[in-house]
């Protein structure tokens, strides 16, 4: 900019200007008018669907632990902007994640909206048989593509995680309760360094062929890039069909809506987010973690693709969740929203 | 000397493992971007604190060391309108001029012009807008009136041989006028290209834009002006700042203008971020194997050191990802 004039706090134009572009539209969740004049990138998929994983992935890095109740009303909020999964709980040791202690409570506690998943961690099958005990309709499953992260992270290799996957899966099956298979340290582990497109290929593989219904691609430490997304999917995606494969990017470097973009472009339509961009990163203090809701569906409302999403809604459940974390939000949107 | 904080052993196996992995891909993106800084500027201006003459030459030196091809350097507008800038002829003098390093400097009317060539400036920007509203409540004249200004000035500079780079504000969207046509965009680009500046900074002011917003202006611009000479200056405002410049990347430009740390915040959203971090965007390029001459390290260091003299925390992730707390 040349000179710059005085604040402007509401500027008529400005306002009608985020109206349109954050789609403020009536009040019934999801049921909004799409902006007049959106503007398409070709080759776009018409509709993306949205995993909000803060009240697991998010809260599960947060220091402060969050009372149930406080969860519980997060959740519920969340089940009110349109989201169709919500990744609610992890059913792991109280021992190793705090924050996940009262899985059992937050899972009863939940209202169920119809037509609305609520998938849960499930590590093991201990973890999945109090998941189903306690009303869980839908499950997840973590693999890694680096050896080292896996022998750090659930202190057994690839190998025998896979075993423990079979297990939980073939349960699930048994029971029509659909898995979701997640691959970490897709684009880069904290320990190993780069990780082979191959190797995110293989794991992605294994875990879709045991009946995972979905992968989603995560860059753990959100060091990739558009480059090597687009390696790490070409490949991926000679083994599995587009439709059944998610991104979940870490903006810890600032990357993940490029990243996105990128699998957008390669035909991926899932993708996952953490409202206010929730959760840290352990391997790098300081630093952020999941991309927030609220700058993904800002973009993805500007491209003028579909997501059911209402992102006000959106912020207000991320206004309640940092009030109640005592932080200021990662979304640069929510930022740049909300007066100071 | 700001001490630098350690970077974990792992990140920089990170980073040393992307620069082995970063191939060419079957892409068009373009083989080289030049980065032009407008911390010093762009991003000081907005900034609370007024920063000490010293300690900006010191910035701008480091970021010499750091190889940014540009940085434009100061603005010599009216003090009374620009306070952080009212130190212009001072830090031009001041500065090192390396060797191969441009240091461009705003001049939005001819006084501006003088005064900067007095002061050495061998390079200078003029700022126009896609928006009538913006351009009255930013410069109190219309488009065309403005125009007519910076032909005065383009006509002296080329009579001293003096290379001229031109603004477009507001190309995405408007905090006023609210939307913008890519064809008005494109019509004021055509007339400050043809005037003779060198180069067209596209600028999404209040970094409203989105990749197919992006998309759709670069189009229009393309047909009027040649894709070397255009660049793009992204806000990330809303956090799409490198997604739209990715798609920029995608059509062909190779210029893009960021700000170390990603200093300045946004006169019209009061808390909000301002300009895109040059840290993060030399990250992505660095991934894309896109080359630039900029060394992230010594970059990193000019940004711990702004950010401590301003006292603010960095708005680049990069940098917050490399330092302990």
């Amino acid at each position: 900019m040349g000179n710059v004039p005085s604040a402007v706090k509401h500027c008529l134009s400005y306002q009608q200007l985020l109206r349109e572009h954050l789609w403020i539209g009536d009040s019934v969740a999801g049921a909004l008018e799409p902006a007049q004049e959106s503007s398409r990138l070709s080759g776009l998929p018409e509709y993306v669907k949205i995993v909000e994983v803060g009240p697991r992935d998010g809260l599960q890095n947060e220091k402060i632990i969050v009372p149930t109740d406080i969860k519980i009303e997060f959740i519920n909020q969340l089940s009110q902007t349109g989201l169709s999964v919500i990744e609610v709980t992890s059913f792991v040791s109280s021992r190793w994640v705090p924050q996940m202690a009262d899985h059992t409570e937050v899972m009863k506690g939940i209202h169920q909206y119809p037509g609305i998943r609520y998938p849960v961690l499930t590590p093991n099958l201990q973890g999945f048989h109090r998941a189903v005990a306690a009303g869980a309709t839908e499950i997840s499953v973590f693999g890694a593509a680096s050896e080292s992260f896996s022998k750090k992270n659930i202190n057994c290799s690839i190998e025998e995680s896979m075993g423990k996957f079979e297990e939980v899966i073939k349960s699930a099956r048994h029971m029509n309760i659909p898995a979701r298979g997640y691959v970490s340290c897709a684009l880069g582990c904290p320990y190993e360094g780069s990780v082979t497109p191959q190797k995110v290929t293989e794991v992605s593989k294994r875990l879709y062929g045991m009946g995972c219904y979905e992968i989603s691609l995560g860059d753990t430490i959100g060091v990739g890039t558009p480059g090597s997304m687009k390696r790490m999917l070409e490949s991926v995606m000679k083994e599995i069909p587009p439709g059944a494969i998610a991104v979940h990017c870490h903006d810890t470097y600032g990357q993940a809506l490029a990243n996105i973009l990128t699998a957008l472009q390669m035909g991926i339509n899932v993708v996952d987010s953490a409202v206010s961009g929730l959760g840290g990163c352990p391997y790098a203090k300081g630093a952020s973690g999941n991309v927030a809701t609220e700058d993904l569906l800002y973009m993805l409302n500007g491209l003028g693709l579909n997501t059911g999403v209402n992102l006000y809604k959106v912020m207000e459940a991320g206004d309640f969740i940092c009030k109640a974390v005592n932080k200021t939000t990662n979304s640069k949107v929510a930022q740049a929203s909300f007066s100071a | 000397m700001a001490t630098v904080r350690k970077v974990q052993p792992w990140r920089l196996v990170g980073l040393a493992s992307l620069r082995a992995v970063s191939t060419s891909s079957t892409d068009t993106f373009p083989k080289h971007v030049k980065i032009v800084e407008v911390g010093p500027r762009d991003g000081l201006q907005n900034e609370k604190n007024i920063i000490p003459t010293p300690v900006k030459v010191k910035l701008i030196n480091m970021l010499s060391e750091a190889g940014l091809p540009v940085i434009e350097a100061t603005s010599f507008v009216s003090p009374k309108w620009v306070p952080q800038m009212a130190d212009h002829t001072e830090v031009l003098k001041g500065i090192q001029k390396f060797p191969g390093i441009s240091y461009p400097v705003l001049t939005p009317n001819m006084k501006g012009f003088k005064a900067a060539v007095a002061a050495g400036a061998k390079e200078v920007s003029v700022f126009g807008a896609a928006s009538e509203l913006f351009t009255r409540k930013n410069i109190n004249c219309s488009i065309e009136e403005s125009l007519q200004q910076f032909e005065v000035v383009l006509k002296e500079a080329q009579a001293a041989s003096i290379s001229v780079r031109g603004y477009v504000s507001c190309v995405l969207g408007c905090p006023y006028e609210g939307k913008i046509s890519p064809a008005k965009v494109a019509e004021v680009s055509k007339k400050l290209y043809s005037m003779g500046c060198y180069e067209i900074s596209l600028g999404d002011t209040i970094g409203v834009g989105t990749p197919g917003i992006m998309k759709d202006m670069l189009s229009a611009v393309m047909q009027e002006v040649p894709l070397s000479a255009l660049a793009v200056h992204c806000h990330d405002t809303y956090g799409q700042a490198l997604a739209n410049t990715l798609v920029a990347l995608q059509m062909g430009v190779s210029v893009v203008d960021s700000s170390v740390a990603g200093l300045g915040g946004c006169p019209y959203a009061q808390g909000a971020s301002g300009n895109v971090a040059t840290e993060d965007l030399v990250y992505m390029l660095t991934g894309l194997g896109i080359h630039t001459g900029v060394n992230l390290q010594k970059l990193m260091e000019a940004g711990n050191f702004i950010c401590q003299a301003l006292n603010r925390k960095t708005s680049s992730k990069v940098a917050q990802a490399s330092c302990k707390l």
